[in-house]
């Protein structure tokens, strides 16, 4: 379903991808590992069209990036990103309505807020939590929020950017497990940006590990502990020695 | 021979950087006008604008307006008594405040708590990703936080100005009538028979000029903010310095075209 051909992009003189190879079928949940730095976020914003990649081609249901009506192309995704981005300035249930409230899925104020309080309980909140503002949750719920908020128009493609960081082990089990059975229940495509292990085997059908710009190893997650790539083995099992240096 | 060259090149690279920036800032305000124009429309966005830029700066607006109005009256009124001319207090109020004062002090408070508060919100928006947050939620940012900050600074901006110029004229009265020893009505008469129609309009057409001013500076510094606390920081001071700049270049060349001899 999304495919990334010799992908390349650099800021100034620092070269972040060299030639990024990637296939992720239609309906499965691919995690993209590797140390901080490597380039996961920005291979994930290439797709987007966030930040415009410098050489390659990244392809959509085999339609090129960049081409077409940018509305209908983002409509398909739903992005969680790594702080939450939550809209400080709008309460919970407009932040998670908010493409119900306005756009080509626009949808009456009632219906959108029913919408978003039923998303908030399918993410474990309770709906007395949507009226507050976003500042007034913790960082767990924060991350349920933007969970809600990526799931609320049923995307095709779900992004998860970072979606454990900074919580504890409990939640972020909680937010691992969310994301497994959402994604399966909504037969979406997923493509999650980590470096937890634990998410990776809670999240993973497919895992790829991303290192000096280009995908050092990819295949199933049951694959990986037997893989024999000295660069997947030194950061699953995190050491110190071995070809990834520690100091970059 | 060297020296010079070094010269010449940092003088020239100073006007490249100033071309560059001053290309960057008009293709960012042409967008901004452009989306202004073109549907999708956020009206609730630009109800918000309305009350942050327009109603909540009349308390400053007001205070700012009504001492600058009575300082002014006691100065024309000392100053005026060196040549025998104290009973020029109402006019001379009036025409200062109107085509002078009003706008470039409602401006620079505008610029001071409309600019830096835009600049200081759209930069944190982009430094914890809410800006790509609207883009992945099919939102165009410059439609969404830019044309409806910038169109409601173009209509509140003169209206703040108008309340301006009534507010500094009546601070002049007060202090006219009340420690200058003025006849009430003859001050007020004084004023309204002295100003023409065109002081009046030169001065709302400088409110509009300097809000859509304001208000670009704060979105364009926002947008183009660096990361951090460092980059917020930095965006925020860096558009109430332009802003003050360009509103005062601007109120210069607007009083050349509307009153050059």
């Amino acid at each position: 379903m999304i495919r990334m051909e010799n992908v390349h992009k650099a800021f100034g003189s620092n070269q972040v991808l060299r030639g990024m190879d990637l296939n992720i079928p239609r309906g499965s949940s691919m995690v993209i590992i590797g140390g901080s730095g490597t380039g996961k976020s920005v291979a994930l914003k290439c797709i987007l069209g966030l930040i415009q990649h410098d050489e390659g081609k990244i392809f959509v249901d085999g339609k090129e990036t960049g081409t077409g009506d940018r509305d209908a192309f983002l409509a398909r995704f739903g992005m969680l990103f790594q702080g939450g981005a939550l809209f400080d300035s709008l309460p919970v249930w407009q932040n998670v309505a908010f493409r119900l409230l306005r756009g080509s899925l626009m949808r009456p104020l009632e219906e959108a807020r029913e919408i978003a309080i039923d998303k908030l309980r399918r993410v474990g909140l309770r709906a007395n939590v949507a009226d507050l503002l976003p500042a007034e949750l913790s960082g767990g719920m924060q991350k349920r929020v933007g969970l809600a908020r990526a799931i609320a128009a049923e995307p095709e493609i779900i992004f998860f950017d970072e979606p454990t960081t900074g919580l504890d082990p409990i939640m972020a089990g909680v937010i691992n497990d969310l994301i497994r059975e959402i994604v399966t229940e909504m037969g979406a495509t997923a493509m999650t940006i980590t470096h937890d292990m634990s998410s990776v085997r809670a999240i993973a059908d497919n895992v790829a590990m991303l290192h000096d710009g280009v995908i050092q190893w990819t295949g199933p997650v049951g694959d990986m502990d037997q893989s024999g790539d000295p660069y997947l083995d030194q950061f699953i099992h995190g050491r110190a020695e071995g070809p990834i240096e520690a100091v970059r | 021979m060297n020296a010079l060259m070094l010269f010449l090149a940092v003088i020239g690279r100073l006007m490249l950087d100033t071309l560059g920036a001053i290309g960057r800032v008009s293709q960012f305000t042409a967008r901004a006008v452009s989306h202004i124009v073109r549907p999708p429309f956020y009206p609730r966005e630009f109800a918000n604008a309305l009350m942050n830029i327009g109603w909540l700066s009349l308390p400053v607006v007001g205070l700012t307006a009504v001492f600058t109005g009575g300082a002014l009256a006691l100065q024309i009124y000392a100053g005026g008594a060196r040549f025998n001319a104290e009973a020029v207090v109402p006019q001379i109020v009036a025409i200062g405040i109107v085509r002078e004062l009003g706008p470039v002090l409602v401006g620079l408070m505008i610029a001071a708590r409309v600019t830096s508060s835009i600049a200081a919100e759209i930069a944190t928006m982009k430094v914890t990703e809410q800006i790509d947050a609207l883009v992945t939620l099919s939102t165009n940012p410059m439609k969404y936080l830019v044309a409806p900050r910038v169109l409601a600074a173009f209509i509140t901006v003169p209206m703040l100005v108008a309340v301006g110029d009534v507010i500094g004229i009546a601070g002049g009265y007060l202090v006219g009538v009340q420690n200058l020893g003025f006849n009430a009505a003859a001050y007020l008469q004084n004023t309204v028979d002295f100003l023409e129609p065109i002081d009046i309009i030169s001065s709302l057409v400088k409110g509009a000029a300097f809000g859509v001013i304001a208000s670009v500076m704060g979105c364009y510094y926002g947008m183009s903010s660096g990361r951090g606390a460092q980059g917020v920081g930095r965006a925020t001071k860096g558009s109430v310095e332009a802003a003050a700049v360009l509103l005062l270049a601007a109120n210069f060349l607007l009083t050349g075209i509307f009153f050059s001899v």
